[in-house]
């Protein structure tokens, strides 16, 4: 067996029980296996145990709902060169550029190993940000044009490389690692919890639910304890208000660059009033402080049960106005349609997941496809949106589509809510599992959300291992832009609105 | 075409705040503590073990807002030395300020600490370049906000510009990460003398979670002196308006 077969609702799994093959034998069963659209990867990573370097890899199944865990080691110090899997998939492009910064892992044949993000750590200190040699095209009618690292609004930083002929792109490359922190270097470099729910929080800011979520159910896991009904469902609601938080945000961002002022103030108005609903829940605007391990700080009362139904039955209603609008727009649509299409197959191709895929027609639904939460209890009945045409529009209205939908969800949540159940309070102290290997993913509003920890013999974590949407998506922004005219970059990036600091970490 | 227009008019009525130095925030909204003295002090000796930035200190007791990410479990942990209200008046032009001791009614802003210059020129408008440096995007949100429909920071002069070169000052967000140090610098040399430096955040503050991590430097705080600290995890708007209201001298409060 190559593979341990598991799922996304499974305790944490044994390090024994996992087992260890030859790459040779992952590798030809991947080359095969990747080509179909059911499977993708959802971590692979490397890690250091004692003189060897072990790698773990995190398959999912999409139609059998199954994940499968596998692992290959290597002497810490072989120069052997491992045959790229990025030069058949180029979905697994970020994983192996990250083990090569990191522990100097050659992948034969990988037609670009560019560094991921020059973390602090990484082998070759001779390769630096500042001196990161972009890629160019020599030609008489081309030119550069370079944004960034400070961007021109108050948004997070990185370098964009355009390549152009006269107004239109030819190529962009982005190099990230400017908000590098050494996120995951703190999860496991400290014990206390409550910590470690924070770094969570921080990964990106705009999915403080999500990722905490996500580890949450990472200890959880570990703890081999269940988790009650109401945790359960205050989780999705904290969820859907986040999507439908950001959904909006990013309608607002988009009618903005379009000069339509209408759509832009009223989606701030909502956003305001979607994110107030939170902090009246929770003390804050995205929802830190809700969401803790095996329990909970913030649980629903009668009033605040009803205050969020109320106020979410408003912001569809109004956001559902918005949405007729820009539909009845010719002005809007005109600038919306056909630009920065990313087609199906490419979308599978680079590994994209979550809303930028789906709009794509690529059904990519961690909520379907490996339910966690409520989503697993059966307490909604998840249907994907998915759109076909790639284009920008077809994000705006998977967004749009997906803050009705969430609205619905809340709304069904709460009804069954009762305000009367005991509540659990967070577990920062109970031990976990040792030598083991617990994961969680999650859908995030981005998309696919996974966590990964591994436990050493006195259960401590060991290693901590993140992966946010963005780091599968930011190629897909860049080949949106592909011979676009350079104007309608701002629209592009913003149908993604995807996550620096969740990527450089 | 025009009638869906004027639905979504319709429902969005008035939006914008009247009076922004009336403004009061929901009553679950952590902000400033209040600090208790008493003779038991082990329920706080647990806060401050749980503490994810080791914000505070037991003998003599207090917490620093500078490094405090308003998660609140220090409250749960010591209620009776510990409570947290919904001011957001936690801007000021002193680091040392931002530590609050027992018995504390208000952060001090410590106008008399205001250069001059500062007000002369500022005073009536202020445009500012925004640095996110490792900052997790939720402040830099905040920051977005000030000058939306609902909080229109514009009302009073108070911008964000692209350039760096049409601007008054840096407002600083995140822990500043080692590949940033150097961008920021850059951009602070390009902003026009004389100009204002306002550090927003916890994490900016003090690096937060991110004090000690190898992939942070800040030793740009080291040599350049600060004119507004603004703690919060992330800052609300209201916390950045009344911060820059009073650095301008539009308000005379604390």
């Amino acid at each position: 067996m190559i593979y341990y077969v598991t799922d996304n609702s499974a305790h944490s799994v044994a390090l024994s029980d996992i087992p260890e093959v030859e790459y040779a034998a992952l590798y030809n069963d991947l080359k095969e296996r990747l080509q179909e659209q059911r499977y993708h990867i959802a971590h692979y990573f490397a890690t250091p145990v004692g003189n060897r370097l072990k790698f773990y890899l995190l398959l999912l199944d999409d139609k059998e709902h199954k994940v499968m865990l596998s692992s290959f080691a290597m002497d810490y110090y072989d120069d052997v060169a491992l045959p790229s899997l990025t030069a058949l998939h180029p979905q697994l492009h970020p994983f192996e550029r990250e083990i090569s910064e990191l522990y100097n892992v050659e992948f034969d044949s990988n037609p670009w190993n560019k560094p991921l993000r020059f973390s602090f750590d990484r082998r070759n200190r001779n390769s630096t940000i500042d001196t990161y040699p972009f890629y160019t095209i020599e030609g008489d009618s081309l030119h550069e044009v370079n944004v960034g690292p400070i961007h021109a609004g108050i948004i997070e930083p990185g370098a964009f490389r355009f390549i152009c002929n006269g107004e239109n792109v030819l190529h962009l490359e982005i190099a990230l690692g400017y908000q590098h922190r050494g996120v995951e270097k703190e999860f496991s470099s400290t014990d206390n919890r409550l910590r470690q729910t924070l770094l969570a929080e921080s990964i990106a800011g705009d999915s403080a639910v999500a990722h905490a979520t996500t580890y949450a159910g990472v200890i959880e896991k570990l703890l081999q304890s269940p988790t009650n009904e109401n945790l359960i469902k205050e989780r999705a609601v904290a969820l859907e208000l986040e999507r439908m938080a950001m959904h909006i945000a990013d309608t607002g961002a988009l009618s903005m660059d379009i000069g339509y002022q209408l759509g832009q103030v009223a989606c701030e108005a909502l956003r305001t009033m979607t994110i107030n609903t939170t902090q009246a829940w929770c003390g804050n605007r995205f929802g830190k402080g809700l969401i803790r391990p095996s329990g909970t700080n913030k649980p629903l009362t009668e009033a605040k049960r009803k205050m969020i139904l109320d106020n979410v039955a408003e912001i569809s209603r109004r956001y559902d106005e918005v949405r007729l609008d820009i539909n009845s727009s010719p002005t809007i649509l005109a600038r919306f349609e056909e630009c920065g299409i990313v087609p199906k197959e490419e979308m599978y191709r680079i590994g994209g997941v979550g809303m930028a895929a789906r709009a794509s027609g690529a059904t990519r639904d961690i909520r379907s496809s490996h339910p966690f939460g409520a989503f697993a209890q059966g307490y909604v009945d998840h249907q994907s949106v998915v759109k076909k045409q790639g284009d920008v529009m077809a994000r705006l209205m998977v967004r749009a589509n997906e803050v009705l939908q969430s609205a619905e969800y809340i709304r069904d949540i709460l009804n069954s809510y009762d305000v009367s159940e005991e509540y659990s309070h967070p577990d920062y102290t109970s031990a976990l599992t040792p030598n083991a290997l617990s994961f969680a993913l999650t859908e995030g509003w981005r998309g696919e959300i996974c966590h990964v920890a591994i436990t050493d013999e006195k259960g401590s974590i060991e290693t901590y291992k993140i992966k946010e949407p963005s780091l599968h998506n930011w190629l897909a922004l860049a080949l949106a832009v592909r011979g676009e005219g350079i104007s309608d970059f701002p629209i592009c990036n913003k149908s993604f609105n995807l996550s620096y600091c969740g990527h450089d970490l | 075409m025009i009638t869906p227009k004027i639905k979504v008019l319709r429902s969005h009525g008035i939006q914008y705040i009247p009076d922004l130095c009336d403004v009061t925030l929901s009553e679950e909204f952590r902000g400033r503590p209040i600090l208790t003295q008493t003779d038991d002090m082990t329920k706080v000796e647990s806060a401050a073990k749980i503490c994810p930035t080791k914000a505070i200190s037991v003998a003599p007791f207090s917490l620093d807002l500078g490094k405090c990410l308003f998660c609140g479990e220090c409250a749960l942990c010591a209620p009776e030395n510990i409570r947290f209200t919904n001011d957001f008046k936690m801007a000021t032009t002193k680091r040392e300020a931002l530590v609050i001791k027992p018995e504390d009614e208000r952060v001090e802003f410590h106008h008399e600490a205001v250069r001059p210059v500062v007000r002369k020129l500022f005073g009536k408008a202020l445009k500012l370049r925004q640095v996110s440096a490792a900052g997790d995007a939720s402040v830099e949100m905040e920051l977005n906000a000030t000058g939306n429909v609902n909080f229109d920071f514009g009302r009073y002069g108070v911008d964000f510009t692209a350039s760096p070169r049409h601007s008054d000052g840096v407002v600083i967000t995140g822990p500043i990460s080692k590949a940033m140090a150097e961008p920021l610098q850059i951009c602070y040399d390009a902003v026009p003398d004389p100009k204002v430096l306002i550090v927003c955040g916890s994490e900016a503050c003090s690096g937060g979670l991110y004090a000690d991590s190898k992939a942070v430097d800040r030793s740009f705080l080291a040599s350049h002196d600060v004119d507004l600290w603004i703690p919060g995890a992330p800052s609300h708007p209201m916390a950045f308006i009344d911060g820059v209201m009073n650095l301008m001298g539009l308000k005379h409060e604390r």
